[in-house]
């Protein structure tokens, strides 16, 4: 707590409250070594504020948390959720001899590249192309429509997905009009990943691109001016302007995409896939969503879990110091 | 390109008007290729909601015969009263309003007091606490020990499994507290010399006064919980309690088969009646659609000042 003290005291506070202290040398003294008893006889009312809020995060994130211990702990139905006994390494052993978990290990980064390579830079694409248009009641359609998906459920999607891959659905109907033979997509575990990407594509690229247009518009217009007036045509623009003036979303962005590599979108998956599409399919999330609440094996999967996330966190940090050394562009 | 610089910078440079200087030939080109493009995208990004429409009103036999894609075949309206005549569906239609309702205000209560505290700058202890949400956007519990919790607690198959789990968003919160922290001082020096304390500052002045980010952060709470289905599918096994979505879900997984464990009654399932309970589904955020957009869209705006 000592931690988050220190930095409060540089702010600059003294603005703030005109109403107590005489704004004598000893009364200025005393504030900058404010005590919690003085600071919460004061703030009391503000504090008052948050006493619901910590409450709830510290029962309902900081708890979990703290109860990935049962990774390392023999859980019994009906016991205490922090498990009852040590049983050391045990289940993180039993995950990594578990031939299921590295297939589902590989389709999760599979299913993760092929999101961060193909799915990641359609939005900075769209931005651009939207970017160069010059009617603007078009580009505001085109924006309107395209971020439509975005407010849909994930059900929803699935439930687009089923529609357009269906036997008799649009997608067979063109492959059977150009003489192809029907396929049925959602049966196929070839054919999953690129459901999965494509349906992602539908969902997520219109919307992603409001922080790459809101970017450009913070590009200053006399660089625009000074270009062309140095000769430099629209493709040099884009190039030399327009693209180094997205950089830091760009980067930012491609952090916390990096970070959220492993965790792909579990739902969706949960919805798209079934036994016959497992092999491609079947993701960390879905995998241990089975073995922790379908079979009941909770630390196990909460064993697997905590790798992920564990995963997760260091990829962010790794991403961010990396950034941050080459681009000078951090989360923090 | 070339024959562009030997312009002179004239009064038409200096508008702030995007000035039409001659394109390229390559570069109109490209902005016809790009306009028909964005076009296209416009029409696959409608294209699955037309289909949809086009299914609802058509008999399930031009469905199977798969003619229907653009506009009804065999138009008709039973589909609609069979899903009307079905009482799960209004179950959960009025399942999915009361957890959206009860989920928000829980939400907006826990997240506007803790931004609001959290945005001055003198509190002590203040760094300690958002270091607090902070971690939980990088790190959480994970799914078992959620669901150990949830279970332990005593909120399975009780409507607070829901609200309560998801009441603060660390993003939607930290925004609010930035938007707070440049709401101007002397607004509320001013009433609190004039005796007001601080829950009359942030009642009757600060809150009156944030309706454009307040409503943002309503519109981002309801459509998250309109549009939820897992937790309803992990905690509300009682079917008088489970919302649209999952009632969706239900239906997706009887009539696709990948749901062979959920029972007989649901495997042959129509996909008329599917499309008629997506329809209805959706319909009500297509309607509020065009209105709440760019809510959402300077929500996020203000999301990425804060970075």
């Amino acid at each position: 707590m000592t931690q988050g003290t220190e930095a409060v005291r540089t702010a600059p506070a003294v603005v703030v409250d005109t109403t107590e202290d005489p704004p004598s040398g000893a009364g200025a003294r005393r504030r900058r070594r404010e005590t919690w008893a003085s600071a919460l006889r004061k703030d009391w009312r503000l504090y008052t504020f948050l006493v619901l809020p910590i409450a709830f995060l510290l029962l309902f994130r900081y708890v979990p948390m703290a109860g990935n211990v049962i990774a390392f702990r023999r859980f019994r139905p009906g016991g205490s959720i922090f498990g009852d006994e040590w049983v050391g390494f045990h289940y993180v052993e039993m995950f990594l001899n578990d031939p299921t978990f590295w297939r589902v290990f590989t389709n999760t980064v599979i299913l993760g590249a092929l999101t961060l390579v193909i799915v990641f830079p359609l939005p900075i694409v769209l931005a651009l192309m939207l970017n160069e248009l010059r009617s603007r009641r078009f580009k505001k359609a085109v924006q309107t429509i395209s971020y439509l998906p975005h407010f849909m459920s994930i059900v929803i999607v699935a439930g687009f997905v089923y529609e357009l891959t269906a036997l008799n659905g649009t997608i067979n109907q063109i492959i059977t009009a150009v003489g192809g033979e029907e396929i049925s997509f959602m049966q196929r575990a070839d054919w999953f990943r690129s459901v999965y990407v494509g349906s992602e594509i539908w969902q997520v690229v219109g919307f992603g691109t409001i922080l790459y247009l809101a970017a450009l518009t913070t590009i200053d217009d006399q660089l625009y001016e000074a270009s062309r007036i140095d000769g430099a045509n629209r493709w040099q623009q884009i190039w030399h302007i327009t693209l180094p003036g997205m950089r830091p979303t760009i980067v930012v962005l491609l952090i916390l995409n990096i970070g959220t590599f492993l965790a792909v979108g579990f739902e969706k998956v949960l919805l798209l896939y079934n036994p016959l599409t497992y092999s491609t399919a079947d993701v960390i999330a879905t995998y241990l969503y089975r073995v922790g609440l379908t079979s009941g094996s909770f630390s196990y999967a909460a064993a697997i879990g905590l790798f992920e996330a564990l995963i997760g966190l260091t990829l962010v940090l790794s991403a961010n110091a990396i950034s941050k050394r080459l681009v000078g562009a951090s989360l923090w | 390109m070339v024959s562009t610089t030997p312009r002179t910078p004239d009064i038409s440079a200096v508008r702030s008007v995007p000035t039409t200087v001659k394109d390229s030939r390559g570069y109109t080109i490209f902005r016809v290729v790009n306009a028909v493009l964005l076009v296209l995208v416009c029409l696959v990004t409608l294209y699955p909601f037309v289909n949809l429409i086009a299914q609802a009103f058509s008999s399930q036999g031009y469905i199977v015969a798969g003619e229907v894609n653009l506009w009804p075949k065999g138009f008709n309206l039973t589909t609609f009263e069979t899903v009307f005549g079905d009482e799960r569906f209004w179950t959960g239609y009025r399942n999915t309003i009361i957890q959206t309702v009860l989920a928000t205000g829980v939400a907006m209560v826990l997240t506007t007091t803790m931004a609001y505290a959290l945005s001055k700058r003198h509190l002590k202890g203040r760094s300690f606490f958002i270091g607090l949400v902070v971690v939980t956007m990088f790190f959480n519990g994970g799914l078992i020990p959620n669901y150990l919790l949830i279970t332990n607690l005593g909120l399975k198959n009780t409507i607070w499994a829901i609200v309560l789990p998801n009441a603060i968003s660390a993003f939607n919160l930290l925004v609010m507290k930035s938007f707070f922290e440049n709401f101007p001082q002397d607004l509320e020096e001013a009433a609190s010399i004039d005796g007001l304390t601080t829950y009359g500052i942030f009642g009757r002045i600060v809150l009156p006064l944030s309706k454009a980010v307040v409503a943002t952060m309503i519109l981002f709470y309801a459509v998250s919980f309109w549009n939820a289905w897992f937790p309803a599918f992990l905690y509300l096994s009682d079917p008088g309690l489970q919302p649209v979505t999952l009632y969706l879900r239900n239906l997706l997984a009887g009539a696709t088969g990948s749901g062979v464990e959920a029972g007989m009654e649901t495997v042959q399932i129509g996909a008329n009646i599917q499309a008629v309970a997506m329809l209805l589904t959706v319909l009500p955020i297509i309607c509020f659609y065009p209105f709440i957009q760019k809510y959402f869209v300077s929500g996020v705006m203000l999301g990425s000042v804060k970075g």
